[in-house]
């Protein structure tokens, strides 16, 4: 819509060494304490690419979606969408380039409004076309997203989980955004009820040549939808790579136990065994060197000393080392 | 150890564990009654893992609530045999059925922190949950705690013993409840979601050791979940749910490689699989929704969500033998067992 007068950026999202820290506590009697959601975060999707971003609960993944939003300021670097810094950027201009779709339909509709008013209320808020005009929008959006028109009446109350989370895809998506944060989409909902939804999210990224970040925990769901991936560990991001190169050669030893871990229905092959130990250390006191040396099956004794960076993995002779699959990964030994 | 399992355990072999017949559950709701259970049969072995899989609504956690008896004053609970060990459910006294849980019965619940009392130590619920049932000293059943603590794999067990459920994650704090369910030695645990909330890494730990641990104490559990992933991983046998019936039972294996109900195929075709889903291409969603259980359901659940009704379906299915030990609620049944139909229309990579 309104960008596509503009030279467009190869990238709908730069994200340029982003930090999140968070004050904790601090009274008279105890220090504060820092934590640091967001640490150095440098990430670019490509237009019209899902970029998957995964890891386990409290990495920092929904804490990027916030900054992405608007919700929150980030403590440090710079977020660029479509090549122009959004830091301190209007608000609602920000709203018409980025929308969110979040995990849980209950919650994130207003149970006092019908259907109607919900997907219209953006439209509203920026004053686009008459109310005659909204209307019109409204019904097709619905349409869209395969809810039928009399839905347009009813309250998020009189539908089912997955027919929320349809009204939720399309009042994100009847500004025409280019950049759709999905913040763990369907996972929520019913696996009969998730496929119907992974399918018109695919469907709907054509259609409008959307860009979407997808912060899910699915791994399978992840697997079939993302174009690259990003692994997130304790705020920083430890590997990333197009799909091939994360599912097939994944570097990182946290990224391969993401990864045995995940349970695909075949019978007879058993819980595997992972050997991470226990869960991901106090984020407020992170460990030293490297963040993952605590659990990781292959750590060594410069581990605990030198953090590794996050780079460019060497691609094999012969291959086209071109930008659009560069691989990144933090590991001494990767 | 075997000085803390139950006195009267019986022998005979050759009864199931716990046979559960014609079991319905009727919540009385402000449009009328809700049949949330309608007539399921199933059983489970000594020390087996039976997985009940099922969506959400199809009855599993009230099936879960029935066996324990704990469903809300209002339900109605009717059965043709509900036997666990010998003992009916049915008729079971309230003090009888107290005694039953908890030392011959125990269940995990999906969400720890709502399953643990905020306000007393670890050490000292772990400990009740032992002394409420056996004549046993404090020390012996702070020994217990300990060891069992240590056995689910908690570190610094004596110093955890002192804490507080909120001082512990998720993951520790699931461990917790395994560790309280298996104080008494039970028979029986009802593993209710016992890992959705927690990370993909730490439901890995947990599946193990459960799995470990009940084949160590030999105990049978009714493992309640929706996701496929975790049933193909651990499962014996496996019932699957649909509107308050069971509508297939098979061995893991039957089920995954010959399932044999229309509805268990497109659970299996609508989840992505790595290797045999091509990556985006379009899932082979189930189109529509489950039926309201309010009012009676006519014929197969399924029909109308199902590609391959026809008039026959108006009619109820019965559960029908399709091989040895794997039944299957639906009219066509024969011809879907064949392991060629659903491996037909898999998208191969």
């Amino acid at each position: 819509m309104s960008s596509a007068a503009t030279p467009r950026d190869p990238y709908a999202l730069e994200l340029c060494a982003l930090s999140k820290t968070f004050k904790l506590g601090g009274s008279m009697l105890h220090k504060s304490r820092t934590l640091k959601a967001v640490n150095n975060v440098s990430l670019r999707v490509p237009r019209g690419q899902v970029m998957g971003l995964v890891g386990e609960s409290g990495c920092g993944k929904s804490t990027l979606a916030k900054i992405l939003l608007g919700l929150t300021p980030p403590s440090a670097g710079d977020v660029l969408i479509n090549g122009k810094a959004i830091i301190n950027a209007n608000q609602k201009a920000l709203a018409r380039h980025i929308q969110p779709i979040f995990q849980d339909p209950y919650s994130s509709l207003n149970p006092r409004q019908r259907i109607a008013q919900i997907v219209g209320l953006p439209l509203r808020i920026h004053a686009i076309g008459t109310p005659k005009e909204q209307a019109v929008k409204v019904e097709e959006m619905l349409d869209m997203v395969g809810l039928p028109k009399r839905a347009a009446q009813q309250y998020p109350g009189q539908m089912s989980g997955g027919q929320r989370q349809r009204v939720a895809i399309a009042r994100a998506l009847i500004m025409r955004p280019d950049l759709v944060i999905c913040d763990e989409p369907t996972s929520a909902l019913d696996v009969s009820v998730q496929a119907q939804i992974l399918n018109l999210l695919l469907d709907l990224k054509d259609e409008f040549g959307l860009t979407y970040l997808f912060i899910s925990h699915d791994l399978a769901v992840v697997e079939h939808l993302a174009d690259r991936l990003a692994v997130m560990y304790l705020g920083q991001i430890v590997e990333e790579g197009t799909r091939e190169q994360i599912f097939t050669a994944p570097r990182h030893p946290y990224t391969q136990a993401l990864l045995a871990s995940a349970l695909t229905p075949e019978p007879g092959l058993g819980v595997p065994d992972i050997g991470l130990g226990a869960g991901q250390p106090d984020p407020t006191q992170p460990p030293s060197g490297c963040a993952f040396h605590p659990r990781c099956p292959v750590a060594q004794p410069t581990c605990s000393q030198q953090e590794p960076k996050l780079s460019a993995i060497p691609q094999a002779s012969g291959s086209a080392a071109s930008q659009g699959n560069q691989a990144r990964v933090a590991c001494h030994f990767a | 150890m075997s000085n803390l399992s139950s006195a009267e355990r019986s022998t005979a072999p050759a009864s199931p564990l716990l046979s559960v017949k014609q079991l319905r559950v009727d919540l009385p709701v402000a449009k009328g009654t809700l049949h949330a259970v309608r007539g399921i049969d199933f059983h489970v072995e000594r020390g087996e893992m039976l997985c009940l899989v099922g969506e959400s609504g199809c009855g599993k956690s009230m099936t879960s609530l029935a066996l324990m008896g704990l469903l809300p004053r209002k339900a109605q609970i009717n059965a043709d045999c509900l036997n666990f060990d010998g003992v009916d459910l049915l008729t079971v006294s309230e003090r009888e059925r107290s005694n039953l849980r908890g030392s011959r019965m125990a269940m995990i619940f999906q969400e720890p922190m709502t399953a643990l009392n905020p306000a007393y130590t670890l050490g000292n619920q772990l400990c009740e949950a032992l002394r409420r049932h056996q004549r046993v000293s404090r020390k012996a059943a702070h020994d217990r705690a300990l060891y069992l603590l240590k056995r689910v794999g908690i570190s610094a067990a004596e110093e955890r013993m002192r804490q507080y459920p909120h001082q512990l994650s998720g993951g520790l704090r699931q461990r917790v409840m395994i560790a309280m369910a298996l104080m008494c030695e039970p028979d029986l645990i009802i593993a209710d979601e016992p890992t959705t909330a927690l990370d993909v890494t730490i439901q890995a730990q947990i599946l193990h050791l459960l799995r470990d641990l009940q084949q160590e104490f030999g105990t049978a559990v009714i493992f309640i979940t929706h996701d496929l992933g975790v049933v193909a991983r651990i499962a014996d046998r496996v019932a699957v749910m649909y509107a308050g019936e069971v509508i297939e039972t098979a061995s893991a294996q039957a089920l995954f490689h010959a399932p044999s109900h229309p509805y268990t195929q497109g659970l299996l075709r609508c989840i992505p699989t790595p290797g045999k889903t091509l990556p985006g291409s379009r899932l082979q969603a189930i189109p529509g929704v489950v039926p309201s259980l309010i009012d009676k359901v006519e014929g197969c659940a399924f029909c109308n969500r199902c590609d391959q009704a026809d008039q026959l379906c108006h009619t109820t299915p019965p559960l029908q033998t399709v091989a040895g030990g794997h039944l299957s609620r639906c009219h066509f049944a024969h011809l879907l067992a064949n392991p060629a139909t659903i491996h037909a229309q898999e998208v191969t990579l």
